[in-house]
This record gives C-alpha cells, structure tokens and sequence, in this order.
C-alpha cells in the first residue's frame, strides 16, 4: 500500500490535469550533441541532460498510477511515482530523496540502465500504444540537480560499533554495500586492486556516457561517511582473505567483478592489433591513452571491427569512432533484434556513422608479414530456433562468407569471474562458471559464512543496478547476521 | 604512494631501489613482480621484486633504463614516492633441488633473473649463470651474480669481455662438459627462443620467464597474452614462466613488435615537449 499517494498534494496534483491528457503529451526527446561534432570528441558527454521545464512536463505525463507496474520492471523497487511527482511539483531535491531510499546510484543509473527493458517497458503508456514516461532521464535529472546544486546531502550515519568490515572491489556492488554498511555505523575499509576507485564505472564505461565526475562525487560522499579507500591492493595477492580474518574484519564482502576477457579462440586472434574490449577501454578510460601527454600506447586504427553486441561493444566502437576510425564497424552474429546493448547506444552509434554487420561471425584472421591484423574473414549467419535464453540462435549459411578489411579488432564477446578469490580460498564454492554461490537473499555465500558477494562475481556480466541492488541486499544481510552471533 | 627508501647504481643505466611496501614483502616469493606507475601519466609496467625484508618492509626493485617509463622511474630518488605499486602478481618460480641448473640470461632478463639463481642456489642447487650481452659495457650485475652462482660464464657478440659468442654458445659449452638438469633463460625474447631450440636438442628441461607487453597485470585485459601448447594464456595470471619448449616464440616476437611506433612516437613527443 502506497500511502504516500493517498497524500493531499498528490490527490490534488492528480486531479489537475485528466488522465487522457497527460497521455497525450509526447514523450520528450533527450537533448545531445550534435552527431558529427561529438564523433571526433572523446570526453563530452552525449546527452546534455533535460532542462528543469522539460523534467516538469516530462513527470506530467506519468499517471501517477494506483499499481505502479513499472516499479515491477524495476530490479531494486524504486518509489518511481514518489519521485516523478515531486518533479512534477518543481521539488527536486524531494525526487532525489525518494531515489536515494532506494538507490546508492542514482545519477549512474538514470545514465546506463536499460530502462527500456526495465522499468519503461511496464510503463502503463505502452498499453496505450504511447511511448513510455521517460524514467531514466528523470532518475538522471534530479540526481543531477542535488549534485550540481551544491546541496547533496551526506546520509546520516549511526554511532560507530568499532566493527571492521572489508570489501573486495569498488564497483557499484562494492560502493552501495559501503555506503550501507556506513550508515549502519560499521567501520568500512574498500580494498582495490587498481589505482583508481570505480570499477568498471571507470575503467570500462566511457567519459562521453558516464563522466568520471559522477562517480568521483559518489565516492568523496562515501569518504564523508567515514568509509575508507585502499588502492592498489589485490585481496588474494597483498592481503590474503585469511589474514582479513585474522586482522579482526568479521565480514568480507567480495565485489570483484567479472574482469576477465573471453576470446572465440579462433585463427589469428593474437594477431597484432586484435586486442579484448576490456584492454581497449582501460587503455583509453583508466590509462587516458589517447591524450598525447599519456604514456601509455594505443593502437588508433582506421578501419576497426568490435566483435558484439553488448554495451561493451558499442562503448569500444564508438570509443574507436572518436579515436579516428574511418570505418567503424559492429559484427555480431544475431540480428539487432537480440543485441543485449541499450537501445540508446545503438541509436547513438548509427547516428556516429557506426556500421552495423549484424548475422555475421567472425571464422579468421589474416595478417601481414608483421603479424599485423589486415583482414577478417566472417560467417554469414541466419536466425534459428530460440535457444536457452529465449534468443533465437544464430546458424551458419554454408558455404557463404566474406572478407573485410580491418586495421584493428576488438573482441567483446563476454566476461569471466576473476579467479583471484577462489583461488585465495579454495573451500569457496563455485559454479562451473566461476561464479560464487550464494544465498539468493542474503548473498551469504553457502560455503563459508563470514564471505558475503554481489554483483558480478555472482552473476556474471550483468548490470550496475544488479550489482547496486546485490550490494544494499548484502549490507542488511550482514548487518542481521553480525547481530546474530552477538 | 610507496616511500623509496634507498637508491644506488649498479651502472649508469642500472639501478636499484629499496621501496617501502610492507604487505608485499611479506607476501611475495621469488619469481613474483610488481606493476608500477610513476605519474598521474604514467604507464603500468611490470617489474620483478628482485628481493624483500620483511621485518623492514621493504623489496628490492633492479630497473634498466630502456623506455619512457623506466627512464621516469630511474629519475627518482631516495625519499620520492612511486605514485602506484601493486603486486605481488604472477605465479611464484618454482623452486626445488633440481642438481645443476643453467640460468641464462641477457639484457632486460638479467635483472628478474637474480632472484631466482638466488633461490636455486639457497634450495642446493649447482648453479651456472649465463650472462649474454652484445658488448662489455652491456654486462650488468655480474658481481651480484657471482655472488650467488657456483659460476658465471660472460658471453658478448664482439668479444670485448668474457666469452665471445652468443648465449646459446655458453650454454652448449656447459652441456657438453657436464650433465646439467635444468635450464632457466630470461631475456629478449628472441634470445629466449634459441635457448630453447637449443635446450630441446639435448632434452634439457628449460623454464623461460616472458616478459610480455601488460597493461593491468591482474589477467583484466589479455595485453599479455601468449600462446603455450596452442593454448592461450595470460603470462600476468598463468606465468610468467612456462615451459620453454611449448611456447610460440614467433608469435611473442610479433606482439612485442605491435607497439614499437607508438612506442617511438611516444618518445619523440616527449623529447620535442621537454622543457
Ligand atoms: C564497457 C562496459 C559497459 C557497460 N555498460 C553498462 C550499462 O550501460 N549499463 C549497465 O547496467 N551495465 C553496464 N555494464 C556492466 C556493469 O558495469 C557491471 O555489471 C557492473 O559494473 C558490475 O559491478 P561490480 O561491482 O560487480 O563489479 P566491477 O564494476 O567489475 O568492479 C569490480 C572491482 O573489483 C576489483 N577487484 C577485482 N578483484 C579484486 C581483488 N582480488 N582485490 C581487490 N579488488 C579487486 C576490480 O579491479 C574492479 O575495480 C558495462 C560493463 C562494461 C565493461
Ligand atoms: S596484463 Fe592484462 S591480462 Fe595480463
């Protein structure tokens, strides 16, 4: 029961304009950078963000429904009317409140969830044959506005317990357990591997769709609450998860991620200029390769091919666009139908001039005397029968391939768990995939209590709102459980 | 940040750094390496922990000045900080008695190798070290080196100090006056590859540490990768040492060669911007 609703100012609010004419006003359109310009800029970021007018109207157009369906689409139940109304009524700080109850990361995620398959495709306006209340950039907008306003709020913590807890990883899973934890009043130490803390907010999302900024605020907001930061620390390799244990932490929360990089182990894939997505991106996003002053190389192609249909394929052809690519092509083996990549990437990237060779497959590769990438040569494919995952699975036309000529490839065909934890703790129980089995509610893991995990390391490549959500589900699991043994 | 505690050359363009880094002392075993990062700039480079004090809290960093990044890192001095260190990474060498072990080594292989025939010889291994360099002036650490080998046989291409001849040559000499056991090769990979042709005439078991192009160095990225047995692996997670003899030296060769112009480039840019 939504009693929030049953509030005056809401009834009144509802009462002010009629149900059919808030369906009639047409979903707004994202304000960006114009195609051509923002192809040969790195660091700008594609959409500019709606205007206080164009969020008021824009939340005119949620009906305030008594069954809010689209918070079902939502995977961690965000109060979507609570918010978008107190947009409707101008107050933004309000909407950024009712966010953050349920959201360690709001300004992230109105950026890369894909609302579209979330909690837009439950909006009620569909049913209607109307385009969806744009949720996404609303969640974005009034994050933003609390943070450009100079006015967020750091959360209220309780009194500190004196309990150590560690966390491995601070990617989304690992920032929304800390912050959690924090305002339990646990002392909170988040061990890094790399030099920066972020993730894959940093090293593999790109400036031009998730500024560094954004993330840096979230962080500085945890560093406010007491939470405490160490990089360049790999748990398993500096500090063994024993010695945590021994260093009194009485619970560890591993949030490491699914870094690794699958290849198709097909000929010539250790060609030069064929490289992993995750190098490619850590590259230009972690090692800011492309700018002169860097140290670090990167291979700025002209003719590139990424290999997928993922985020991480769109984040790295577009990535290779703006780098100089000339032709920057998308190979991925299903139609564009089953591209798991949000729907405003692949916008994004067709209007950057992006090619799209979709029911392709990369067979081979072909070099030259320096070993260098010159050609691919690609299966052509058509769609079957729906396999596993309800996709219809890609098969092979025989005997009909072609060759393409390519200077650089980038192969984004998935992610592992990293192996580090296991191999830290080989009591740990794992599923043939790597990842860590855990209690689905508590994300306890069901081999040795005191390891809580979340994210990607469980599910494998998912999404930051998963990895978030996984990181709060764990922080009230822990919490209850440390009580519990008194 | 890590505190460098001291500094001292072995020779003009060999240094070594004693570095402040409690847990990886403790935790590390020969053959393990470190990437480090001088600068906001700067790049992630590997380098082998040469060796460690626990109780000071400290490992030991040997560094040639090859390229822009260990030139940065040999600039600094006792009491700078190294802006990241992150390790220990790899696989650990494995150590035991094996008899007589030939450890050939050259070039930028020289320094990672010291460890290692420091840990061979500890275990009661007979160890013979093969240093190889083109000229005398390119010989480095061969005092450390006899320190903790039972031999060591210098080799260079001109013949201007030690042996002339290459590396591969010093170590057949060996081979045919004596059984040896096993044999260790760091160094440019081309090198590498002949020791193993080498090594896989006379059956000699033969360890080679590859010393591949890495960016994360924690199995993130595959800037590493190699190809061993046909297989691919990830030299920073699943070495860096393998078997010699099942490793596609052709194909690491090439690799290593990918970044050479921008490598070049990179040089230039920071010669032309220098102040
Ligand atoms: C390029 C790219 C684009 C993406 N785009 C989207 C998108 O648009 N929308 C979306 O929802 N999702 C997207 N994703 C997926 C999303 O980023 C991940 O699902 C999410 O980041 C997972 O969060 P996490 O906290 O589990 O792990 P990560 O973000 O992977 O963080 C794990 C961290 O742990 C560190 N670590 C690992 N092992 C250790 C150790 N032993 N000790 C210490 N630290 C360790 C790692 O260095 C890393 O920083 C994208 C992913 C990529 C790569
Ligand atoms: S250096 Fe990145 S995987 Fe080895």
């Amino acid at each position: 029961m939504n009693t929030k609703r049953d509030e005056q100012w809401r009834v009144d609010l509802r009462a002010k304009i009629k149900a059919k004419d808030r369906t009639n006003l047409e979903r707004v359109h994202m304000p960006e950078l114009d195609p051509e310009y923002r192809s040969h800029i790195r660091n700008e970021e594609v959409n500019l963000g709606l205007t206080p007018e164009q969020a008021m109207a824009e939340a005119q157009r949620c009906l305030d429904c008594a069954n809010p369906t689209c918070m079902e689409g939502c995977p961690v139940g965000i109060q979507i009317p609570d918010f978008i109304k107190q947009i409707e009524t101008g107050n933004f700080l309000e909407a950024a409140k009712v966010l953050k109850l349920t959201s360690a990361l709001p300004a992230v995620c109105g950026r890369v969830c894909p609302q579209e398959r979330q909690c837009e495709e439950r909006c009620i306006h569909l049913k209607m044959k109307k385009d969806a209340v744009a949720i996404g950039y609303l969640e974005r907008f009034a994050a933003d506005y609390e943070r450009e306003s100079g006015q967020i709020s750091v959360p209220e913590t309780a009194a500190r317990n004196g309990i150590k807890i560690a966390v491995v990883g601070s990617g989304p899973a690992g920032l929304a357990f800390a912050g959690d934890m924090a305002k339990y009043g646990y002392e909170v130490h988040v061990f890094e591997a790399l030099h920066e803390i972020g993730g894959v907010l940093k090293y593999g999302i790109p400036e031009f769709r998730l500024p560094n900024k954004i993330v840096d605020v979230e962080i500085e907001n945890l560093k406010a609450m007491g939470v405490i930061f160490t990089n360049n620390c790999i748990i398993g390799k500096t500090i063994a998860i024993q010695e945590l244990e021994e260093n009194g932490y009485q619970g560890i929360f591993v949030a490491s991620g699914a870094g690794l990089p699958r290849f198709m182990n097909i000929k010539g894939e250790n060609l030069v200029g064929i490289m992993s997505s995750n190098e490619y991106l850590t590259r230009v996003n972690l090692m800011d390769a492309a700018n002169p002053d860097s140290d670090t190389p990167v291979y700025k192609g002209k003719k590139v091919a990424v290999i997928g249909g993922g985020n991480t394929a769109m984040d790295s052809v577009r990535t290779a666009r703006r780098l100089g690519a000339e032709k920057a092509m998308i190979v991925y083996r299903r139609s564009e139908e089953e591209m798991p990549a949000r729907v405003e990437e692949v916008k994004h990237a067709k209007e950057e001039g992006i090619e799209f060779l979709t029911l392709h497959n990369p067979l081979e590769y072909i070099g030259d005397a320096n070993g260098r990438v010159t050609h691919m040569i690609l299966q052509e494919m058509e769609l079957g029968e729906p396999d596993a995952s309800g996709r219809r699975s890609p098969v092979e036309i025989p005997g009909k391939t072609k060759t393409v000529e390519v200077d650089e490839v980038i192969v984004s065909v998935g992610v592992s768990p990293n192996p580090l934890i296991k191999q830290s703790v080989p009591e740990l129980e794992i599923t043939k995939w790597g990842t860590l089995v855990v209690n689905q509610d508590t994300m306890q893991s069901v081999s040795i209590p005191i390891i809580f995990a979340g994210g990607d390391i469980v599910r494998g490549g998912a999404t930051v709102i998963l990895a978030m959500g996984d990181g709060r589900r764990a922080a009230k699991a822990m919490d209850e459980w440390i009580k519990s043994k008194g | 940040m890590n505190k460098i505690i001291s500094k001292e050359y072995f020779s003009a363009n060999v240094v070594k750094f004693v570095v402040e880094a409690p847990l990886i002392a403790k935790a590390r075993r020969a053959g393990h390496f470190v990437i480090v990062r001088v600068g906001e700039k700067g790049e992630r480079i590997p380098l082998t922990i040469a060796d460690a004090d626990i109780s000071k809290g400290t490992i030991t960093l040997v560094i040639q000045r090859m390229g822009v990044s260990s030139t940065k890192l040999c600039a600094l001095e006792a009491g700078d900080y190294i802006t990241d260190l992150v390790g220990p990474l790899g696989k650990a060498t494995h150590i035991e008695n094996f008899g007589t072990v030939v450890c050939a080594c050259g070039g930028v292989g020289t320094a990672p190798m010291m460890p290692i025939v420091a840990a061979l010889k500890k275990a009661g291994n007979k160890v013979i070290t093969v240093l190889a360099a083109r000229t005398k002036e390119l010989i480095i650490l061969e005092e450390q080196m006899r320190g903790y080998s039972d031999e060591v046989i210098v080799m260079t291409d001109d013949g201007s100090y030690g042996n002339k001849g290459l590396v591969t040559n010093g170590i057949e000499a060996v081979i045919q006056r004596e059984k040896v056991d096993m044999c260790v090769t760091i160094g440019p990979a081309i090198m590498m590859k002949f020791v193993s042709i080498l090594t896989k005439k006379y059956e000699i078991p033969t360890v080679a540490s590859l010393n591949t192009i890495m960016v994360d160095g924690t199995g993130m990225c595959g800037a590493c990768r190699v190809t061993i047995g046909g297989k691919t692996k990830f030299v920073c997670v699943d070495g860096p040492e393998f078997d010699a003899h099942q490793v596609d030296f052709d194909e690491m060769l090439m690799r290593l060669g990918g970044y050479k112009d921008q490598e070049k480039e990179e040089m230039e840019h920071k010669i032309l911007h220098k102040k």
